[in-house]
């Protein structure tokens, strides 16, 4: 039994929201096909179904393991976990990464800390509770069975971790210590200092390195994947280019894993590094794998705002920072007195003051969009007026400035740095920007997408939190997928197809798929036009934040909609690439991410139009209570939108999964 | 700001290389380091120019990709990464030599960007704790001095960007290299490692060409992370005691 029942709402269609100009009608004149549903779930109770499914999947035979090889596309938290596992195993892992090094995925960067419902706190925390604040912190569009599975394993990650060496923060008597984060009301949240990510991802990079020594893995590292092979309706490899030599070569497995993280940098300026892209994710796409809810993406709200269009990427202050500091802006309109001269009256506590129980520590998509509302009412501080402060005077005087140096110091090292003002003195400014992607692969229980012996893990995937993220939840999930989930689940999958017969360069599939990719890099470089790649990134980034970001309207999506066939075509006509391909070639590379950024876009924005509902990350403007919080229309919206593709520019066929709530009972989220 | 660049350009690994200048205009204070050479590498490109090739990926300071010499410093002036780097640490009219790392061990791949995997080959000769995943005890089961846990903290703070080997006229890479001992052996789970870490990791990072140390100390005022220079001493220790004393191997 699946945990989604094919009711009649996933009958009764959206289809076609098509209405207006005769420019975009062939691509948001989508049709709805066959309901998904996830057919890998057990059915029974929620606490059960993570033991009953590994006790259920086929297991293969350790002596039959080295005869299998699984590619496994990233190394952050997800793909480095994955490699090292699966590789202990016994599996045969070819591995990849973009950068010079596994050690660097983004995933390096995350700074607050990692969820575990260990309970040390004895706050009344449990793996329920955690299962409880994920479901409703997603705004009730996650699947229970997948939630609560990552709430057990949350308490094992920590075990893990701590067994490899990551240096966790400790109390004087030895104990691990745990800090609170947003959107919730228990201390659960493990970190080592502002650079939880970092000593997380180098522990799952250790365990990989020995995997390398040991032979059990092949590392390339500096190539980057670009399309994907499937033969006879399976996932049997990839295409990757070798960065440094240009060499465009074709990799063979029998299971293919991808983690190649978020989309975000489709805005241009987000958090995510540089180089994070979505091609791994896209052109599966392409070859089948569906892609869910595009639209769920996240703002985060306490970044540095940016300081002019010099701006390459955004930088985030970890949302820790809410425990202490206060937000606020000036009562009055255009009020440009420094911080220091506003007496406190004047000053409005506005998180404290419309959520008083949660104040400071409301999720992160209310604050968010709290800090646009105040800016948008011309209150925002700092240039352009896009800034609300962020204030430790208080901290300050109660905890004295050791202790907010000991807690946050690195973090108040790096406010410094980058804008030249010491927030121990002043005020920091900060402001909301794209951060995280809820939405991707569409998978199921397993991890495996709608192209079989295809999996995706970590951010990649679309899976667990629903329509928005809490705090210190992506690094639990990029974990318990690599090291628990998918180490389990894709010995099912293995040991259901034990005897794949051998592909290589000469199958037709892998010819052709290396043919299309070689013509695509020799197609870019060939334009030779007037227009440099970041040029395209940022236009079609900054379309995006206009009109797919924090607030999104029909009118805007349909304008959006309407442009991005046009700088795609643009985009073909003047691109500039100089060099080679038989080189390093940054703008080569860069190139050919806009290729797909181009595309992902369009489904971005065509989700966001079908889905006339606020919820968590996703608020359209049509959609909103009275006083102005997100109104979620579950009767219309329960399910999780998975996109199926048909081709560039032409619309692409909806397929929903009825989202059933059995313990978690939707409600409208109220943090007040 | 009006600025004068020199920079060190190089087809790839065997072509040579050499300093070539060029003038950008309109920096602004608030631009970080990279930002200021995407401005430049904007203009070569639509002048028909091979943009200028540097490693960078996360830009907050922590991935460790970014590694340039900038007027003679591995990262610059400030202690930081080139990527925190802001043109307010310049002035208007500066001439400013941009490097790539320079170290035997090394070698460069194609202007500033080269090749650390060394540092990789080093971490795969120890520098873990063997833990296969599901086999871990309760956390708790093992309470860590609060000292130990930060003491390994610091060490394991570095980001592995390679600016101390950079910055030592040995091209030593003791410092990255005691960052990971020293942050592994302290810690009670590192201990039934403790030998074969560091006496593999040692045999490895010579293995792979970086130089020897002489206690010169750039290597810790190089690095952006504050990796302290006694570490280095702390893993003379742990090597002696290791080889007095036989690594327990199986």
């Amino acid at each position: 039994m699946s945990t989604s029942t094919n009711t009649t709402t996933s009958k009764s269609t959206a289809t076609s929201t098509s209405t207006t100009t005769p420019t975009m009608s062939a691509y948001t004149d989508f049709s709805t096909g066959e309901p998904l549903a996830d057919t890998k779930a057990p059915a029974g109770p929620v606490a059960e179904r993570w033991d009953r499914r590994r006790f259920e999947a086929k297991l293969v035979n350790p002596a039959n393991r080295r005869k299998h090889t699984v590619i496994v596309v990233g190394t952050g938290l997800a793909g480095g976990a994955a490699g090292a596992t699966l590789a202990e195993q016994g599996y045969h892992v070819v591995q990849f990464c973009y950068s010079d090094s596994p050690r660097r995925a983004h995933s390096i960067a995350a700074q607050g800390g990692i969820n575990a419902a260990k309970n040390y706190r004895n706050d009344g925390d449990s793996i329920h509770r955690l299962f409880y604040d994920t479901v409703k912190g997603g705004d009730f569009r996650a699947r229970e069975s997948n939630v609560h599975r990552l709430a057990q394993i949350s308490v094992e990650i920590i075990d893990q971790c701590v067994a490899q060496g990551v240096p966790f923060a400790r109390e004087y008597g030895g104990l691990l210590d745990t800090r609170s984060f947003g959107g919730v009301q228990v201390s659960r949240t493990f970190y080592a200092r502002g650079q939880t990510g970092q000593q997380l991802l180098l522990g799952a990079y250790q365990a990989l390195s020995r995997q390398i020594a040991a032979g059990n893995v092949e590392m390339h590292a500096r190539t980057e994947m670009l399309d994907l092979i499937v033969v006879d309706g399976r996932a049997r490899g990839i295409v990757a280019r070798d960065l440094v030599t240009g060499a465009i070569s074709a990799y063979f497995a029998d299971a293919v894993v991808l983690a190649s993280g978020g989309y975000g940098n489709v805005f241009y300026l987000s958090t995510n590094a540089m180089n994070s892209n979505a091609t791994a994710v896209w052109r599966a796409h392409r070859r089948g794998a569906y892609f869910g809810n595009p639209c769920f993406t996240q703002i985060h709200p306490t970044c540095i705002p940016r300081t002019g269009d010099h701006q390459s990427k955004l930088t985030l202050m970890s949302e820790s920072l809410r425990n202490d500091g206060r937000i606020w802006v000036p009562k009055a309109k255009g009020d440009t007195r420094p911080p220091a001269e506003i007496p406190e009256d004047e000053r409005d506590y506005y998180l404290e003051r419309i959520y008083p129980s949660f104040g400071n520590l409301v999720p992160r998509d209310i604050a968010s969009r709290a800090a646009k509302n105040v800016c948008d009412e011309g209150r925002g501080v700092g240039p352009g007026g896009q800034g609300v402060y962020l204030d430790f005077a208080d901290a300050i005087r109660r905890m004295g400035k050791e202790k907010v140096a000991e807690k946050y110091g690195n973090l108040f090292d790096m406010y410094e740095r980058i804008t030249a003002e010491n927030p121990y003195e002043v005020p920091m400014r900060i402001y909301p920007a794209v951060h995280y992607t809820m939405g991707g692969l569409w998978v199921d229980y397993d991890l495996q997408t709608t192209v079989p012996g295809l999996f995706a893990i970590g951010e990649a995937n679309f899976s667990d939190h629903g329509a928005n993220r809490l705090g210190a939840s992506a690094l639990m999930q990029g974990l318990a997928d690599g090291y628990f989930v998918l180490p389990s689940t894709i010995n099912d999958y293995l040991a259901r197809n034990p005897h794949a017969t051998p592909v290589d360069d000469t199958h037709p599939e892998a010819v052709s798929v290396l043919r299309e990719t070689r013509e695509r890099v020799e197609r870019l470089l060939a334009v030779d036009g007037d227009r440099t790649p970041d040029s395209f990134h940022r236009e079609i980034g900054e379309l995006m934040w206009e009109y797919c970001g924090m607030a999104r309207t029909e009118a805007g999506l349909r304008k959006a909609l309407a442009r991005i066939p046009e700088i795609r075509e643009e985009f073909w006509r003047r691109i500039k690439v100089p060099g080679t391909g038989a080189e390093l070639n940054q703008s080569l590379e860069k190139a050919n991410r806009i290729v797909d950024y181009l595309e992902l876009a369009e489904l971005m924005c065509l989700d966001a139009l079908h889905r006339a509902e606020s919820c968590g990350g996703h608020f359209r403007e049509e959609s909103q209570t009275p006083d102005g919080e997100a109104a979620r229309q579950d009767e219309a919206f329960s399910y999780v939108a998975a996109w199926e593709f048909t081709g560039t520019g032409t619309a692409p066929v909806l397929h929903k999964e009825d989202l059933v709530f059995e313990y978690v009972h939707p409600t409208q989220r109220s943090y007040a | 700001m009006k600025l004068t660049l020199r920079v060190w350009r190089q087809q790839n690994a065997d072509a040579p290389g050499a300093m070539v200048t060029y003038e950008v205009d309109g920096v602004s204070k608030d631009m970080s380091f990279l930002e200021m050479l995407d401005t430049l590498n904007e203009d070569l490109i639509l002048r028909g120019e091979e943009p200028v090739a540097f490693d960078h990926d996360c830009r907050e300071g922590i991935c460790g990709a970014c590694s340039l010499v900038i007027n003679g410093d591995a990262h610059g002036p400030e202690r930081t990464t080139t990527c925190q780097l802001h043109m307010r640490s310049f002035t208007d009219g500066d001439t400013i030599d941009v490097e790539p790392w320079r170290a035997a061990a090394f070698p460069v791949v194609k202007d500033l960007v080269v090749d650390r995997s060394a540092f990789d080959r080093i971490i795969q000769a120890g520098g873990y704790i063997t833990a296969p995943t599901g086999s871990a005890p309760e956390a708790h089961a093992t309470a860590v001095p609060k000292a130990d846990a930060d003491h390994a903290f610091e060490h394991a703070e570095c980001i592995g960007c390679g600016a101390c080997v950079a910055a030592c006229p040995n091209g030593s890479a003791m410092l990255f290299t005691s960052a990971k001992v020293n942050h592994l052996n302290v810690l009670p789970q590192g201990a039934p490692e403790r030998e074969t870490r560091v006496l593999d990791m040692v045999a490895t990072m010579d293995d792979e060409g970086f130089g020897g140390c002489t206690l010169t100390g750039e290597c810790a005022t190089a690095c952006p992370k504050g990796i302290p220079l006694p570490s280095i001493a702390a893993m003379n220790r742990e090597w002696l005691r290791a080889v007095r004393k036989g690594p327990r191997r199986p």
